[in-house]
């Protein structure tokens, strides 16, 4: 099936099923949030199906990714390429969402993407395990390594109360477009990964964070830059033992997605898909308190598709 | 073939030997693969040696190989096979080329005394299972050592340097390389050896090979029972001397009509430039060269001067022997950071974490002659070379540094690519449950615990569960380990942020162990793929 063909249909299947979900009153059952047809939205969720799917379904309904990536512009994607484990594992974001995305934003024109992580694991041993590396260069995207202090820039953190300053990577200051793709996960340490604790890949002296109160300083860097776009990979979800794991007796197949411009609304979302109390995820609260984004779902436009 | 043909095949050949050796330890990309490292460096003397003392009989015939080949052609490893000669023999050309020299060596007798000491200090340690005099005159180890010190560095600068210059115009096929630097006491055997090694080449040719070097003492012992040797053929020699000044191990006494065998590296330069075909390299020295005695340069080859200086070395080597003792810890080389310092000195029983599939400290240390070939192939940079962290006995062996590193889970590349079997290979597997040493934790010095704040870095880099976050005080958790599941990979050491003092560290195991597997349970959750909890 070619790409157009398959946007084609998709966009009508999200139709077909969004007029039958309204049909059926699903409506009150998801409560006020709940408003198909009524874009654009806050937030658009998707479950059931596989990673690629689902994103090409939520995207649409977000507008496409032109609303996101402008013709010219250089995009970094930046998922979550922590460990040194397959995709099996969960520990890593879904290689083949990472791929759809970058095709999407070759598709809105992009004249760029790169994609890095600060891994914590061996960086060319995690690019390649994880698969994502073989998935940049086949979406025709450039992987880029992360893992060396040269790499990275002074910066200072305005809106910070504990974080004032540290060193970012060059790549977040040097793109136009930032796209951050984070896997729902447990975490031993932040109790719960997602868009906030994923930005930790994008800076230098991590110890320095888990040194002078963790918690405050996730939700600090998200008053530096905020990702024009986060995609939840919801797909298999690391439920326990995060955020390594240890076998995939750790993950559940949840076949969600959840994307969102707003990294605190996207991790409340996730943090529930989880079956988490997100108030009682420090860096998600204290987010939502320094106004980083919103964590009341209730009054935000929210789109849901099964597919 | 003809004779003369013999040295540019020797150049050839050894050249091959020398950029390969050389690319293999300066591989700061690790592309060169475990298994070709491995057979590339089979007939590595030294450590081959090792293997076949700790009776891995099918897996090191490569000195065998080396032993059967000098019974043949002489030492033909020293001259093409032995990265150490090679590249004494850049040096000696350079020598040439810049002094201008056109007579740069003539005959010279040999240092017996000092070249049969130090081969029988070396065996004599060896025999008392010290492997410390090998590990220190080993051609091999002290090249792999030259090139992981000296030249690996240089060339990750150079390449950093390109890497930002060609990155600023969009091409990433380079990138940025930091590796740990090594501490300058290390750096000063190898310095030392590397000055007199370069300063005899510059001047002398293959003095050292034949003087200092116990592989090269060995091997032409060995020689001297050579079944093609080379030799003047007094009939057609004219005593022109050309041959002479083209030895670099001053082996031809051409007066005498001459060729000390046993010094010969089988270079050929001699064959290339005789005029009358007088050096002759075949099995018939036999009867132009018989093996009498009475000549003066000789003299001191065999004899009573020998087994004196043996007994000597024997006793000074005993006394060195048992005057070893381990001592000294690991020192922290990371600068304090400025929050609160912690408190509590960590506690180790064990200075030196010796690396996974070493099986134990006694079997490493005597095992190990510190090529130094794993610290330039771990991806990690947690394997890097020790001072006396190991007591003398361990001199310059690599160990597990967590302040540098973490060992990787799955990976096993020392093991792979360890030519003496000091680092024996490990399946992934294995190297799962292979417990080189146990997670210590001091709750005290932990940040959750000094300042009520989240950390768990620990936990989250732990692959087997040896350290989990328990309830502290609301939603705050603590670690709690678990030293059976523990492998003591180091991660958790590695990534605590506290200073001085790290609240979670790897104390070595003497003797490695088998660690449990961290139970797993399945989680246990229905997925309704329609339910949108939000």
């Amino acid at each position: 099936m070619k790409r157009r063909d398959f946007l084609m249909k998709s966009v009508g299947a999200g139709i077909v099923t969004g007029a039958s979900l309204s049909f059926t009153g699903y409506n009150k059952m998801f409560g006020a949030g709940f408003n198909d047809n009524q874009g654009p939205y806050d937030l658009v969720a998707a479950r059931g199906g596989e990673p690629e799917e689902m994103f090409d379904k939520a995207i649409e309904a977000m507008g496409g990714m032109e609303s996101y990536v402008k013709p010219g512009q250089s995009v970094l994607v930046k998922p979550n390429i922590g460990w040194d484990v397959i995709p099996e594992r969960g520990a890593n974001t879904n290689p083949g969402l990472v791929k759809r995305v970058i095709e999407h934003c070759f598709e809105a024109g992009a004249r760029e993407v790169v994609v890095f992580d600060h891994t914590c694991d061996n960086w060319r041993r995690s690019y390649q395990n994880s698969g994502i590396e073989a998935a940049v260069n086949a979406a025709g995207g450039t992987i880029r390594p992360g893992n060396d202090e040269s790499l990275y820039r002074d910066i200072t953190v305005p809106g910070g109360r504990q974080l004032k300053e540290g060193k970012v990577h060059h790549l977040v200051q040097e793109t136009d477009v930032f796209i951050n793709i984070p896997v729902l996960k447990h975490h031993g340490g932040a109790q719960i990964t997602i868009s906030l604790k994923n930005l930790m890949g994008i800076i230098w002296d991590r110890r320095w964070w888990h040194r002078n109160n963790l918690q405050q300083c996730i939700a600090d860097f998200g008053t530096f830059r905020k990702p024009d776009l986060n995609i939840v990979d919801a797909y298999r979800v690391m439920l326990q033992n995060g955020p390594r794991g240890v076998s995939e007796d750790d993950i559940v197949l949840m076949k969600s997605l959840i994307i969102s411009p707003d990294m605190v609304a996207a991790d409340t979302a996730a943090a529930r898909l989880f079956g988490a109390t997100p108030a009682q995820i420090d860096h998600i609260r204290i987010a939502h308190e320094m106004g980083v984004g919103n964590m009341e779902l209730e009054n935000q436009s929210i789109h849901r598709i099964v597919v | 073939m003809q004779a003369k043909h013999l040295k540019p095949l020797r150049v050839i050949i050894s050249l091959f030997f020398l950029i390969v050796a050389t690319l293999i330890f300066i591989d700061f990309r690790h592309e060169f693969s475990e298994g070709f490292i491995t057979s590339f460096l089979y007939f590595q003397f030294g450590p081959s040696v090792i293997r076949i003392l700790q009776g891995f009989a099918l897996v090191a015939t490569g000195f065998i190989f080396v032993l059967i080949l000098t019974a043949l052609f002489g030492r033909v490893y020293c001259s093409t096979i032995c990265p150490l000669g090679i590249f004494q023999d850049v040096i000696s050309w350079l020598s040439i080329k810049l002094r201008k020299k056109r007579r740069p060596y003539k005959y010279a007798r040999p240092h017996n005394i000092l070249r049969y000491s130090l081969l029988a200090l070396t065996v004599i340690f060896l025999l008392f299972g010290s492997i410390v005099i090998l590990t220190l005159l080993d051609p091999y180890s002290n090249f792999g050592r030259f090139i992981t010190y000296f030249v690996r560095p240089a060339t990750v600068e150079v390449n950093n340097w390109f890497a930002s210059f060609l990155t600023t115009r969009g091409i990433y096929t380079l990138f940025p390389v930091s590796e740990p630097s090594i501490r300058w006491e290390i750096m000063l055997f190898p310095l030392l050896l590397l000055g007199l090694v370069v300063g005899m080449a510059y001047k002398n040719g293959r003095l050292y090979c034949n003087t200092v070097c116990p592989v090269g003492t060995l091997l032409g012992y060995a020689s001297r029972f050579s079944a093609f040797r080379i030799f003047i053929d007094e009939k057609s020699c004219t005593m022109c001397g050309r041959c002479n000044p083209v030895c670099k191990s001053s082996c031809i006494n051409f007066r005498e009509s001459e060729i000390d065998f046993s010094r010969c590296v089988a270079c050929y330069n001699c064959l290339s430039i005789c005029p009358d075909n007088a050096i002759k390299y075949s099995t018939d020295h036999r009867k132009e060269l018989p093996e009498a005695a009475g000549q003066p340069s000789r003299e001191s080859d065999t004899g009573a001067g020998n087994d004196k200086s043996k007994r000597n070395f024997l006793l000074s080597a005993l006394v060195m022997f048992f005057g070893i003792n381990r001592f000294s810890r690991a020192t922290d080389s990371d600068i304090p950071e400025p929050e609160q310092d912690t408190k509590i000195p960590e506690d180790r029983d064990f200075p030196a974490v010796s690396p996974p599939g070493s099986r134990s400290l006694d079997h490493f240390n005597k095992a190990c002659t510190a090529c130094t070939l794993c610290v330039g192939v771990c991806p990690t940079h947690v394997l890097q070379p020790s001072l006396l962290e190991y007591g003398v006995g361990g001199l310059l062996q690599p160990r597990m540094d967590f302040h540098a590193g973490f060992c990787n889970f799955d990976c096993t590349a020392c093991g792979e690519v360890c030519p003496t079997g000091a680092i024996l290979p490990l399946t992934r597997d294995d190297k799962h449950v292979t417990q080189i040493g146990v997670v210590k934790f001091e709750r005290e010095n932990c940040v959750v615990y000094t300042d009520n704040t989240s950390c768990g870095a620990c936990s989250e880099h732990c692959p087997t569960r040896a350290c989990d976050m328990v309830p502290y005080i609301g939603e705050l958790t603590i670690p709690e380990v678990n030293e059976d599941t523990c492998i003591g990979c180091g991660a958790c050491e590695y990534i605590c942020p506290t200073r001085p003092y790290r609240a979670i560290y790897v104390d070595g195991n003497r003797r490695h162990k088998i660690a449990d597997r961290p139970e797993t349970q399945a989680v246990d959750q229905e997925v309704d793929f329609e339910d949108f909890p939000f």
